[in-house]
């Protein structure tokens, strides 16, 4: 398999070469985008998902709403959603953060209800009898409860918007996934395999500060194991 | 710019047989890749839930598998397996084989001990206990994992137009360059997204056939 070795060699070429990384749109500043856009994105969707989900949840309402927009969502294609907005006049890298958006809100969505709604009655009770108005309860006793699953819930939706932003590439976006767009454009697979590999490093590396982070947010009493 | 129409009826009779043709190769990698899938992750999935140090290594190596973009994975195989359906083949089979392993063993930890004890009391030998009344225990989670993984899927399939294979993701993308072809791109999005609903009606169905006992149950 002379044609793979070759193909590999080209990769690790271009990944050794200084100016792959530092120059103008090159590895550096298209990380530096990509984390921007991811942060732009995750932002749009925690404002307009986490108070959805916490006063859903406190109200006990939307239940089938909810349930049905996360089934919903799994069957939208995101490049399909993609090209529409482009064919609708908006590309580039805000097309993408919405698109992006689009695509957390409903895991975000989820998570607050799921955490909100399953916070211990008897919490909730006591907070009543102790005469705890509806939005104190849901500020200090349902949402602090409801930590882990909205953390966890954080985390995925990171994870997913920052996999979700290279295929905005192929619409004319930023961020690293130019590189595959690129390189499948110009035939050079080298530099394809290569972006492959950063994109999925990306993916793995911010996962693995997330799982960090998701730990040490959740209050200790309600970290696994502990019980 | 005149007419450039989001829903266009004529596209949709003019170009019959493309539509047709795609939808065709979008169904068919969809179903390979579950099939695939679920070969793999059935068997895998009772395997390790019989050990629990299998488990956590096994599930931990296919979520990682699983974090990686599926562009960032189509890029990765398609210079080492060559252009065309096989990277996007192979990269599906991946996504799906961590939902379809999760339902497994999960359906399984939900078969009721007393169940198993009972059975075991009655002389069923290990393969009979696992055919007759573990599977049958676990199918309903099972189908429900088939069932996720085939409508992520027919979303994920388009994703494979960056390797030249992507189904009704080929239409999608010819209308983005062709000027903003709406119609097309419309076209596309939502036969991807009916596909979805068929096929996930079609396992619907096939799993209440499957578990007739689950019938009348409320569910």
């Amino acid at each position: 398999m002379s044609a793979t070795t070759g193909v590999v060699d080209e990769a690790l070429v271009w990944l050794n070469d200084p100016l792959t990384w530092t120059e103008p749109g090159g590895v550096l500043e298209l990380t530096g985008e990509h984390l921007l856009m991811t942060a732009a994105a995750t932002a749009a969707a925690a404002a307009l998902a986490i108070p959805l989900g916490a006063w859903l949840g406190h109200s006990g309402r939307g239940a089938g709403l909810v349930v049905w927009l996360t089934n919903a969502s799994r069957a939208l294609p995101t490049l399909g959603i993609i090209f529409l907005l482009a064919a609708g006049g908006l590309f580039g890298n805000t097309a993408t953060v919405i698109a992006a958006a689009f695509f957390a809100v409903p895991v975000l969505l989820v998570n607050t209800y799921e955490g909100v709604r399953g916070a211990d009655p008897d919490a909730r009770d006591a907070a009543r009898g102790m005469g705890m108005s509806g939005g104190r309860i849901l500020l200090q006793v349902e949402l602090p409860l409801a930590t882990t699953l909205v953390s966890a819930g954080l985390r995925t939706t990171i994870v997913q918007v920052v996999a979700t932003i290279p295929l905005a590439a192929l619409a004319g976006g930023g961020g690293l996934g130019q590189i595959i767009a690129l390189g499948m454009g110009t035939q050079r697979y080298g530099e394809v395999l290569a972006g492959g590999v950063l994109v999925a490093a990306l993916c793995l590396a911010i996962d693995a500060v997330l799982a960090i982070g998701q730990r040490l947010a959740t209050p200790a009493p309600l970290r696994a194991g502990v019980r | 710019m005149p007419g450039n129409p989001w829903f266009s009826w004529s596209y949709v009779v003019d170009n019959a047989p493309l539509l047709w043709q795609r939808t065709v190769e979008h169904a068919g990698l969809t179903i390979e890749a579950v099939a695939i899938s679920a070969a793999i992750a059935v068997p895998l999935g009772v395997l390790i839930s019989r050990s629990r140090w299998l488990s956590g290594p096994v599930l931990g190596a296919v979520a990682v598998m699983y974090t990686v973009p599926s562009l960032a994975l189509f890029a990765i195989l398609a210079p080492l397996l060559g252009i065309g359906r096989t990277p996007v083949l192979v990269g599906l089979v991946v996504y799906a084989l961590l939902i379809i392993l999760r339902n497994t063993v999960a359906g399984l930890a939900t078969v009721d001990p007393a169940v198993i004890d009972a059975a075991r009391g009655l002389g069923y030998g290990p393969a009979r206990l696992l055919v007759q009344v573990a599977m049958p225990s676990a199918l309903p989670s099972i189908v429900a994992g088939l069932r996720l993984a085939t409508v992520s899927t027919v979303a994920l399939v388009t994703v494979g137009v960056i390797v030249g294979y992507g189904g009704l993701g080929q239409l999608m993308f010819q209308g983005f360059r062709n000027n903003f072809y709406r119609a097309e791109i419309m076209t596309a999005t939502l036969a991807t997204i009916l596909l979805a609903l068929v096929l996930d009606l079609a396992l619907w169905a096939a799993g209440r056939a499957l578990t007739p006992w689950l019938r009348g149950r409320t569910s």
